[in-house]
């Protein structure tokens, strides 16, 4: 059914004017579970970051293991949306939007993570390059300043290319209310009149953005994995990883835009725009990211088992024989043998076997990060100084309250922005009519 | 410093020693089942043989002061650097505590502040002055006794000489009483330490990695199951 473009706006704009009763308890749910991570954090920040499970020799666990997935997550949006922007594919017109927003928040959520495991975190500006009299840098050989800088490099290149195709939606709410919002929306359309001008600006950026954004996310990740590949410790010393980093965000990324994009279609009632056909476009893109995730382990392994390297071996039997052993073969699972079939087989790649197929990658890349960091630290070269890990209540409560607060910053955005773009579906009409 | 694994008795003198003298926390029974002990300097135990007639070999290990330290350019802040000496000098005031260098580190003799140091009374009034006491948050490792080696370079300079032999002497080679630590310049050929360090019994811990290390170990090629 095609629809006018009155239809269009009275739907998509209907979300943002009218706010359904079941608002506020989900609001006041995950505002509930955020303050509980934050209180655990600070807890932590006033005890003393021992309250973690971390100890020697596994001195990162969780928070760096949220930290590379938040990060990978955030590859949903702005690298899938730039490239489906880039070869035109029309049945992006609805998603775009809440593929974009994904990455902001993602990344927002996933640059705590940093700052949450530091030791002393109060100091954590002495990563950036500010002048001062003492004369003091931060070291560029490290690849955490990489990491600074390229985190800040993705958040602020996607926040604007979320926000440039958000300016003539902004400016059609800023007609349609008043009081305070039509103030907010005044300012958020930046004097947007719909001029032919203003339009080819628009449409101009947003093409150069498109094509700057994505060496800009491959070289976050890239630079994410090089924080493990850096150093001299088993199984992370490894030419594979940038790619292999990399691979895995985009996959975990779709899969995630996939879960929001199912929440969004039920809740605020959009059957008519993120139709079936979306998902089953986006359930093939994420079944070659499942091949591919799986050809990475696949060589990694492989590699890792014919290489022979003492040190590399005592860490790969940790996780195929060892105590990671059921959750190497849950990530396995997850990521290949349960998404592969549903997502493979025409008939049940619908909404559902998207849906199921994506949450289960979405725990199955989790566990694959836990497993990347985890073994090889606990098993380094020296036996004596083997150990093991065991997170605390602290680092879980944080953990938990990162998807509450991705949920939480979800909702609200889709309460002060159509979450599918207007304009966009409005300009799609006109092309499809000629 | 070169260590003689064929004296060591695996005494933990030195451990004791240095824990005194740098002013290294312990962090009681609970953190220490953790794996959170603070101990600079570890005395490593390996079982060679098989029953009846099984031998244990000790190996401390402490930091070995790499040429080549993987635990320097991780760091973001400088708080692990080289310094002029050629010692891995770790800034306690600078240190974030990303902990990237002790991940990094491949002998793990990098120890960190879970919490702030607590002494139980009155061990807080025999604490070193001439060391700081690291807050919480922070990493330390071995440092030589640098406190001991600029404090003879002060001495020497005054009284207008070179530094001599077994001058300075690190807590843990003072304290060790087979003499199996041996510390002093090994960019002087005729010291004793670089007479071990020149040994045929001598071997770098970890020596493929390239990290260089400053430390030679010497031991007999490999024990054959009898005691001559």
């Amino acid at each position: 059914m095609v629809k006018t473009t009155e239809q269009i706006q009275r739907d998509l704009l209907r979300p943002v004017l009218d706010t359904s009763w079941r608002v506020t308890p989900a609001l006041a749910g995950l505002a509930l579970l955020v303050l509980a991570g934050f209180s655990a954090w600070m807890y932590q920040v006033y005890t003393g970051i021992g309250v973690a499970g971390i100890r020697r020799p596994v001195f990162w666990g969780f928070y760096i293991t949220n930290f590379v997935f938040w990060i990978g997550i955030s590859h949903a949006g702005t690298l899938i949306s730039a490239i489906l922007r880039l070869s035109n594919a029309t049945w992006r017109r609805p998603i775009t939007r809440c593929a974009e927003v994904i990455t902001v928040f993602a990344l927002l959520i996933g640059a705590m993570f940093p700052l949450i495991h530091l030791g002393r975190p109060w100091l954590a500006f002495w990563l950036a390059p500010y002048p001062n009299q003492r004369g003091l840098w931060p070291n560029y050989r490290s690849p955490l300043l990489w990491d600074f800088f390229a985190i800040n490099t993705y958040l602020i290149g996607s926040l604007i290319f979320l926000m440039l195709p958000i300016i003539p939606d902004c400016a059609l709410l800023r007609d349609h209310v008043s009081g305070w919002r039509n103030k907010l929306y005044s300012v958020l359309s930046l004097g947007w009149r719909g001029t032919q001008k203003q339009w080819h600006r628009l449409e101009t950026a947003m093409h150069i953005m498109a094509i700057l954004i994505i060496p800009v996310a491959v070289s976050v990740h890239t630079i994410v994995s090089w924080d493990f590949a850096m150093t001299p410790v088993p199984m992370w010393h490894s030419t594979i990883f940038a790619p292999y980093f990399v691979a895995g965000a985009i996959f975990s990324g779709i899969a995630a835009l996939i879960i929001a994009m199912v929440f969004l279609r039920f809740s605020l009632h959009l059957e008519d725009y993120l139709t079936a056909e979306c998902f089953d476009n986006l359930g093939k893109l994420l079944l070659v990211m499942s091949l591919l995730w799986f050809y990475f382990v696949f060589a990694e392994r492989l590699t890792t088992w014919y290489g022979n390297a003492r040190p590399e071996m005592a860490v790969f039997w940790l996780a195929q024989r060892g105590p990671y052993r059921d959750l190497f073969w849950v990530m396995v699972g997850c990521n290949f043998v349960f998404p592969f079939p549903l997502l493979a087989i025409k008939k049940l790649r619908t909404i559902a076997g998207t849906f199921l197929a994506s949450v289960a990658v979405v725990i199955g890349m989790w566990i694959e990060r836990y497993l990347i960091i985890v073994p090889s630290l606990s098993h380094k070269f020296l036996p004596y100084a083997w150990g093991t890990y065991r997170p605390t209540w602290v680092e879980v409560t944080i953990t938990v309250a990162t998807f509450g607060s991705m949920a939480l910053l979800y909702l609200l955005f889709s309460k002060v922005v159509p979450v599918v773009s207007i304009w966009e579906l409005k300009t799609g009409l006109r092309e499809s009519e000629g | 410093m070169a260590v003689d694994l064929d004296r060591c008795t695996g005494c933990s003198a030195c451990v004791i020693a240095c824990q005194a003298e740098n002013n290294v926390p312990t962090v009681g029974e609970e953190a220490a089942q953790k794996s959170r002990t603070m101990h600079w300097i570890r005395i490593e135990r390996y079982y060679e043989g098989e029953f009846p007639n099984p031998r244990v070999k000790f190996r401390p290990v402490l930091c070995q002061q790499c040429d080549n330290a993987p635990c320097e350019p991780v760091c973001p802040t400088y708080a692990s650097y080289h310094t002029s000496e050629g010692l891995n000098g770790q800034i306690y005031n600078r240190c974030i505590g990303t902990r990237y260098c002790a991940n990094a580190c491949p002998y793990t003799v990098r120890t960190f502040n879970f919490f702030h140091p607590v002494w139980d009374k009155p061990l807080h009034l025999q604490l070193n002055p001439d060391v700081s006491v690291r807050q919480l948050g922070v990493m330390e490792k071995c440092t030589f006794c640098i406190q001991r080696i600029k404090a003879s370079e002060i001495q020497a300079k005054a009284e207008n000489r070179a530094l001599g032999e077994g001058e300075p002497t690190p807590a843990c080679v003072q304290s060790c009483a087979p003499k199996a630590l041996v510390f002093g310049d090994l960019s002087d050929p005729d010291s004793e330490v670089s007479r071990l360090a020149r040994s045929p019994r001598g071997t770098k811990l970890l020596d493929e990695l390239g990290t260089q290390p400053r430390i030679t170990y010497l031991q007999r090629d490999s024990w054959d199951g009898q005691d001559h």
